[in-house]
This record gives C-alpha cells, structure tokens and sequence, in this order.
C-alpha cells in the first residue's frame, strides 16, 4: 500500500477536543470514547496482516439519546440490506406503513426479471398494521396477507416477514404463521425479527436476517444442484448501480462460476445452493460474516475476505482468490489483470492528475470507510477522516490495515461532530449519506453519497473503477463550487490584470 | 471491452453491452431457478387482466404501493416550519433516519431531526430516560429555540406518557421550565403522515395557547398543510395575501427551511414562523386552513377560541383559487386587488390558448385526499377527465365528496374515487382501462413503465426530478405551471407519436 501522506494527529486530537466541549458531562464521557486518531501501528504485533495504523475506539454500543446519529435499525439492516435485494422472493414490511415506505426502492439493488411478476425488489408490500392489529395481534392478518399473495404473484418463490417494532412488542408469533404457511404451500417463508428497537443500529439487523438464511433456508430445499470445482459464491455485495454484476465478470472471466449472488440480483435458489461452493467470497465482512462462519462449520466451505474498489485492491483480491484454486485460475487471474491494465492506466492518467493530492473524508456503513480507501489511494486522494455508522471491533482492528496514522476516526458520529470537523478540516470531498450529503454540500464542500453512489455506478471492478474516477473528477471539478460567493461580498482586494 | 477512460459507460449503459448482457442471461438460465420466459410473460399478461383486477381488488389485508407514509413524517415537517425547532421523535431510532433521508431526497436539502434513540431496555422500562437525556443533549448541541416531541410507533406501543416525560426531564433540567417543548402523539398505526401534520401543529398550537389570555385582532392564520411544493407554494401564498393587504401568520412555513441557499454556510434553522407570531396566532380572528384533510383537530382547537374557521383543498386551479381568495375577502374585508384578477385572466387565457390540446383527454391521479381533489378539480375546468382518482389515506367521506365533483361536470361522468386502495389497484385500472396521462408522485414511473400511461409527477414525494418544489401550484400563477407541465407533457406525447420513420405525419412544428 502506498499511502505515503500524513496526517496531522495533533491537529486533530484538538480537534476532538474542541467538538466534544459541546456536549453535557455525561455524554461527553460517552462520546469520547468513539472518536480517536489513528495512531501508530504496533510493530511488535505478530502475524496477521501489516498494520499501517491502530484505529481502535469503542464501538457497537447504543447511540445516545438526542444527538443525531446517523444510523438505522435492525429492520433496515435486515430488510433494506440483506433480504430486500433477494429478487424472486417478497418481502413483508410487517408493521405500519411508514418502514416500507421510507426504504421503498431506495437503494438501488439492480436486477434483472419483470418486476410484479417474477421479480418484486422495488415494491412494497406490507400488513399496513392499524390500531385494531396493534390490540388484537396481526397474526391472522399476517397469514391473510401471505395467501394473498400467493394468489395475486404465483411466480415468487418465497416471501419473508421482516418485522417492525410493534410485532415484538404485542407477542405476535410469527414463526407459527411461517410454519403453517410453508406447510400449506411448500414454498418458503422467513419470519424475520428484526424489529428496530433491537440491537443499536442496522446491524443487528444483519445478523438476525443472516440467522433466518440459516434456520429457514440452507439445507431445507431438496433442488438437485451439480457442483464443479470451480465454484464460488458473492457474498455481501448488494449489487447496488450494478456492483455485483461488475465483479461477477471478473471472477468468471479467471474461470470462476458464480453459483450465488448474495444478496444483489440474488434468488432464494441461490441462497439455497451457497453451501455446495468451494470458497464463499465476502465483500461485506459486517452484513454477512455470521452466514460465512456458519457454512464453514456446517458445511466445510471456506471463506475470504475481497475487495473490488480500484485496481490495487482489486490485483490483490483476483490472486488472493485465486490462491485457493489450481494454475488455471491463477492464470486467469493474471490474465484478467493484464487485460485490464490497460484500462487502469488510462483511468489513471486521465483522472490522477485532476485528483491528485485531494483530501477526502468518509462517513458510511460497516465496510466502505476502510474498503474504498485505496480506490482513491489508486487516484492520488487522500483519506483524512474516516469512520462508522455501525463497525464492531473487528471492523476497527481491519481499518488498521488501510489508513495512515493521523487520520481522524470517528464512530458513530453525530451531526454535530461531523459538521465540525468537516468544518475544521475543510477536505475537498466527503464521502457520506444522503442526510449528510446537504449540509456539506451547503459549505461549497463538494460531496458523494457513498451508499448509492449518488445514483451512479457501478463502482465494484475495473468498470466500477473508471465510473468511480470520473464520479469523484466530477464532484470536486464542477465549477460551481467557485460560485457561492457573490463577488460584491468578497472581502479580499481583487486581483489587478496589469500587476 | 465495453469500459473505456475516453467514454465512461455508467449503470445507465454498461449493462446494456452484450459482455453483461450474456452474463445476465447465462446467470438466469444456470443459477437462478426462474420460471421459463413463456410462463413469466403469460403471467405479465394476466396480471393485467381483468380478471386479475377482480382479483387484485378483492384484496383485505395485504397493502402493495400505498401512497401514504406515517404520522411522524408529517410531525417533522409541521414542525420545521417553526423557528429553529428541532424536531425530537420518541422512540427507535431508525425511524427518524427515514424520515430525514425521505424529506432530503425530495427537497435535495438538509433535514435536521433527532431521536430519543430507544432500544430493548427502553421498550421494558420505558423510555423515561431516553428523554431525559435526549432532551438536555438535543438543548446543549443544537440549540434550539423549540423542540418538538413525536413519537415513533415503539413509543405509542408501549405507552410512553409524553406529557409526564416532558415535565419529568424539566424538572431534571434537561432544558429550562420556560423552554418551549409541544408535543403530539403520533401513533403510525393511525392514519397517515397528514394526521400527524395535523396532530403536531396542534400541539404546537395548545404549547403556546393553552391559558392564553386572548386579545382577538385582525389577522388570519393560515395552515397550509403537509404539502412538498411548500417552498414554492408558500412563497406564493405569501405573495398574494401581500397583495391583498392581508395581516396573516402562516402557521408552519416550511418555504426557508427547506430551501436554504449556497453560500458557504449551513444553515440548520432558517426561517420559519416566528414562535413570537405563533404565540399571537391565538389573537387571530380565523383559522383558514388550505387541506382539510391535513387539519381536523388543529381546526377544532382555532374553533374553540372563537375563531372562525374555513378549509379548502389545496386551492389549485382557477375556481379553487377563487374560492380561497373570496373566504379571505370575506374574513379580512379586504378587496381583492385589480393585479389579482389579472392573474386570474392570464391563467384563463392561457387555458383558452391550449383548450384544444387537453380538452377530452382522461386522466389517472392520486396522492394525498386534498391534492386529488384539487387535481381533478382543475382537470375538470380544463375540459379533461380525471377518471380514475384515488387516495391511500383517503376515506369513504373524501369518495363521496370527489363523486359530487363529478357529478358537478359533464366531463365527470365517467370518473370515479379510490378511497384508501394502493397503486397496484391503480396498476389494475391503468391496465384494463388507461387513460392518457398519470398524474402523482416518482413511486407513478413503475407504473409508467408497466402501462405505458405517461406520468406527470405533480406531488409528494419526487425523487427522480429536481426543483419542482421550488415553484408553486396555487393560486393562478401556479395553475399556469401545472397548466404548461400538463401541456409539455401532452406535446412530448404527440411528438413521440410522429417520430416514427415513414413520412412526416403529425410532426407539426406549430401546435
């Protein structure tokens, strides 16, 4: 890795400082053990992968009341992540309205089929709950819905109950209506308890909707499905802009078949013949690490780690992969990479100059604020802040390995703290959310939301990389962030020709 | 290689290049296990059947594209139209993620709200001490000049005692006794997202009249209702009440707060209604609320302080501005001013310019019940069809009331009201009997794509376009815009119609 900037730890650490005077005693405690800088990696630590920093702060943990955190719930990370994007299946948003209706189709998990008919991500259905459910139970509304379904889109392959709050406050036991329902039809039904008020943020939701794969899909289907020794499945990419769809090329083009996508462009068949794989490849560690473990457990299939995002990464991924197999998927492996040298160069020298030496900071999910660093590293950008909506420790311990000592760290962070250190730190791009990408924008700070890629795309791959170049060209380059001072406001003297 | 450095194909391209392409259909055909192309496009047929319609509308339980969102997402947004007022939801967290993504995706703007952040202990115990410290953080780090209190479904389960909770945390100094902290229950299993418009900006309201000692004046409130053309809208309200002379509080005017300008600052707060001038709203002498269905309880509560009341249904259109402007005469004894007629024959020259092009034409329309209305309302004046008109949150009252304005015109007699379907029953209608043009919201474009029915994106919530919000729909002025986005759309079409290779039919360049 040759990220060979530095960060100024000291500027930073005051920094912190500074931002956490705002906050009343008790919270001040509290927040201060999720903001940090990175610090020198240990040298004597042995093993495991090269460390360029230590980037540990508390994490996980409950938000505090009244701060503006930026994060979900657990329904969102069950049924906005893991399974909305499973295509053939519906999802019930199993609750009131609102849930469905805020996620409805918002986080671009491309895939391919005739929408309403065999293929239902970009819908929203749900039990709509009203006060009499709430009192009475929604059990029997619940089993209703289901067989409605059943009638009105013959071709789903399954359905899954995602729960919001009040089911799990009101005693509804939906895993007997799963039940009864699968028994009725033979198709598949997940009951899924992801009720928002579990868990801190969206990603208990991830492990809850990766324990229902477990208890209600592997190993349940009886479909005859021939293995090779070439086998592989994605794992926790989401295909959003296309992401999935861009990284499937390449492993297929060293000679790898995909047997599963998981989640993005998925199917409950693919889900269903993972554990048949010789290797489950995971690109979201957070979301999906739980189901590795368990295939590898259960069914004695390993998994690794990958990262698709920029050239370096993704040279190191395509051999790292390829390890696990014979010569010719290392051969193509290599020949995958020379194929496409010429792109990255190109990519490169077109974008590198326009980019080079821009300080970036990221604010996002579980995985992209360590994972995407070296795509910019690829451009010449520099990350100088990076942190978490919902990491664990572990997600920490792996930030370590790609950003440079000095660099800001923040978990969990609140409008507030974010607002001042981008204030503070004036970066020439941050990397948020939606609800962050407004606020920056405001201060002639140019701006992407790295969770749907502002609508752009793909970002995975060698044709994710060079959308990506020019994604981040055209958000720091576009003249408009030259035009938010009126010129008769301007306090400096303006500049004379003749001088 | 369909990627290069010279011409970077996105999403929008990259897929449709034959490498993904065949991937696409290899990935179908080996791991997918997907019904055969024959019986997936014999079920795409049936499902736009009329059979299936039967089908569809014999539905009881199951909900499939509601056009409707929940109580709190209209708390938030009544109450960012108040003077830096923070917007403080009680209960899980996610819920408030939501509705500030959903706000900021349609305004392309800032939405500031925060959460008591309650989780499993909070859902046994309570969530007392969630808004203890949440309210004394939310004091110390956004300085507010008013917080108001919603509630998230969790909280309403459970039954969390706002009113107690509130008292509690002043007593533990979470923000001082004087500080101003209304709340409003707003339980998302009850209504819609315009029932708890109107329950916040009542509490809003009781926060600040409760006990007052009243002095009646002459200005009128007005409450413009939950409505994401406010920024717009409002501004043009504003406008026109000036013109008149009008003293007036609008209570709730989002119009700044969603439409903060580019200049190096982030502004949390901007504008909104003074808390000085809501405080005296309570002197006013009526209440007029321009969506009905958007202000039942905040009516009542204006009423019991002797003021008189009026609502409207998002005055849209020639007759419905009229409407409103005459109420305001009458209220305020204030003529209505020469520029406004104006206006007023500007918009109907214009309708009489392009009668021609929209006269006959059928429309589908839905959204919230007061823009339905509004909507075929003006369809109607115009000459056109509004023929199927359908409101998730809308009530058999708001059905009957939409037949009368039907049956108030011939060109009404072949419409009908949808109360409180969804938009896959409207996918049915548009199926088994199209009509020309859709009119409704982005969530309209899958239903575009599946009928080939046009869609004129006219109301909440619009993602896929941008700033149209920014400009009006009421009053004459804004019936000109709808009036030209109807048109435009309605030529596209004609010219679509003549593009077509093989001569040169009905590609007139003077329409």
């Amino acid at each position: 890795m040759s990220l060979d900037h530095k960060n100024d730890a000291e500027f930073h650490a005051n920094l912190i400082e500074e931002v956490l005077k705002a906050y009343p005693d008790k919270a001040q405690k509290k927040r201060s053990r999720h903001l940090s800088v990175a610090k020198p990696a240990d040298a004597s630590e042995e093993g495991g992968e090269q460390n360029l920093s230590e980037c540990a702060v508390k994490s996980n943990i409950k938000s505090i009341p009244g701060v503006m955190t930026i994060r979900g719930c657990a329904y969102a990370g069950s049924k906005g992540v893991v399974w909305g994007p499973v295509k053939d299946m519906v999802h019930i948003s199993h609750g009131p309205v609102g849930c469905g209706q805020y996620s409805w189709a918002q986080r671009r998990n491309y895939y391919t089929g005739t929408t309403g008919v065999d293929t239902f991500v970009t819908m929203q259905f749900t039990t709509d709950f009203q006060e009499r459910d709430i009192v009475f139970g929604g059990d029997k509304k619940l089993e209703k819905v289901i067989d409605e379904i059943n009638e009105l889109f013959p071709l789903a392959n399954g359905i899954s109950v995602q729960s919001e709050c009040p089911i799990g406050l009101i005693g509804d036991d939906i895993e007997a209506v799963a039940r009864k329902k699968k028994s009725e039809t033979g198709k598949t039904v997940v009951p899924v308890r992801c009720e928002g008020f579990r868990g801190v943020s969206q990603s208990l939701g991830h492990h809850i909707a990766n324990d229902t794969i477990r208890d209600w899909v592997l190993d349940k289907s009886e479909r005859e499905f021939e293995a090779t020794d070439y086998d592989v499945t994605i794992i926790g990419d989401y295909n959003i802009g296309g992401d999935a769809w861009a990284s499937r090329r390449l492993l297929e083009e060293m000679g790898l078949r995909v047997i599963g996508s998981w989640s993005g462009d998925g199917t409950l068949a693919e889900l269903e013949q993972a554990p048949k794989a010789k290797l489950n490849l995971i690109h979201c560690y957070r979301s999906m690490n739980y189901i590795c473990r368990h295939m590898e457990e259960k069914h004695g299939v390993p998994w690794t780690e990958y990262n698709l995002f920029g050239p370096t990464q993704i040279a190191q991924s395509l051999r790292h992969i390829a390890s696990y197999f014979d010569d010719t998927i290392k051969e193509g492996a290599e020949r995958v990479i020379a194929k496409y040298q010429p792109l990255v160069d190109a990519v490169i020298s077109k974008y590198k100059p326009r980019l080079e030496g821009k300080t970036v900071m990221l604010y996002v999910g579980g995985l992209r604020p360590r994972h995407i660093v070296n795509a910019y590293d690829d451009l010449g950008m520099e990350i100088v802040g990076t942190g978490y909506e919902f990491a664990h420790n572990d997600d920490y311990q792996r930030t370590g390995h790609y950003v440079k000592e000095g660099t800001l760290i923040y978990d969990d962070v609140t409008g507030y703290e974010l607002e001042k250190f981008i204030e503070q730190i004036r970066p020439n791009l941050v990397g948020s959310g939606i609800k962050e990408k407004y606020p920056v924008q405001k201060m002639g700070i140019p701006f992407r939301q790295m969770h749907s890629w502002d609508y752009s795309g793909p970002y995975h791959g060698y044709d994710g990389f060079a959308v990506f170049a020019r994604d981040m060209d055209l958000a720091i380059n576009n003249p408009v962030w030259d035009l938010f001072d009126a010129p008769w406001t301007k306090t400096e003297p303006l500049a004379v020709a003749a001088e | 290689m369909p990627q290069s450095a010279e011409k970077v194909l996105d999403h929008s391209l990259l897929f449709r290049e034959p490498e993904y392409k065949e991937m696409f259909a290899k990935k179908r055909a080996d791991m997918e296990n997907m019904p055969a192309t024959e019986k997936v496009q014999e079920t795409a047929d049936w499902t736009k059947s009329w059979e299936y319609r039967e089908k569809n509308f014999a539905r009881e339980s199951l909900s499939i594209n509601p056009a409707k969102a929940c109580q709190p997402l209209g708390a938030v947004f009544a109450a960012a139209g108040f003077e830096k007022t923070l917007s403080f939801v009680h209960g899980s967290q996610g819920c408030v993620a939501y509705y500030r993504s959903h706000l900021s995706r349609h305004f392309k703007e800032p939405c500031s709200a925060v959460s008591s952040s309650m989780t499993e202990d909070a859902a046994v115990f309570g969530g007392l001490n969630n808004m203890v410290e949440g309210l004394k953080n939310a004091y110390a780090l956004y300085s507010p000049k008013m917080i108001a209190v919603s509630t998230t479904c969790m909280a309403e389960v459970i039954g969390d005692d706002l009113q107690s909770f509130i008292i509690g945390a002043k007593d533990k100094e979470s923000v001082p006794q004087d500080f101003p902290v209304p709340y409003a229950h707003t339980p998302a299993f009850v209504g819609s997202h315009t029932t708890g418009y109107d329950n916040m900006l009542r509490g809003i309201l009781e926060g600040f009249w409760a006990n007052a000692e009243v002095t009646k004046n002459e200005t009128i409130n007005i409450v413009p209702g939950f409505d994401g053309f406010a920024v717009g809208n409002n501004r043009e309200l504003k406008r026109i009440l000036d013109l008149m002379g009008v003293e007036y509080t609008i209570l709730s005017d989002v119009s700044d707060q969603f439409d903060t300008p580019s200049d190096g600052e982030f502004r949390m707060y901007d504008g909104g209604t003074t808390l000085e001038a809501a405080k005296n709203a309570v002197n006013a002498k009526a209440t007029i609320s321009l969506q009905q269905y958007c202000s039942t309880k905040t009516l009542q509560y204006a009423k019991s302080f002797d003021q008189e009341t009026a609502s409207f249904h998002y005055p849209m259109g020639v007759a419905a501005t009229d409407e409103f402007l005459m109420k305001v005469s009458e209220i305020t004894g204030k003529e209505i001013p020469e520029e406004l007629r104006m206006e007023r024959g500007r918009l109907v020259d214009a309708m009489a310019d392009s009668q021609a092009t929209l006269h006959g034409k059928t429309y589908a329309i839905y959204g919230d019940p007061d823009f339905v209305y509004a909507m075929a309302r003006f369809v109607l004046e115009f000459g056109g069809e509004p023929r199927h008109c359908l409101a998730t949150n809308g009530t058999k009252p708001w059905a009957k009331k939409m037949q009368a304005l039907f049956d108030s015109s011939p060109f009404g007699a072949e419409c009908k009201a949808y109360p409180g379907n969804d938009l896959w029953h409207m996918r049915s209608l548009l199926a088994t009997e199209p009509t020309d043009f859709l009119i409704g919201n982005s969530h309209g474009k899958f239903l575009e794509r599946d009928t080939g029915v046009p869609l004129i994106r006219l109301t909440f919530p619009i993602f896929d376009r941008h700033h149209h919000h920014r400009f009006p729909v009421w009053g004459y002025q804004g019936g000109l815009r709808v009036l030209v986005t109807l048109l435009d759309k309605a030529f596209d079409a004609l010219d679509a119609a003549g593009l077509e290779p093989g001569g040169d039919i009905s590609f007139d360049l003077t329409r």
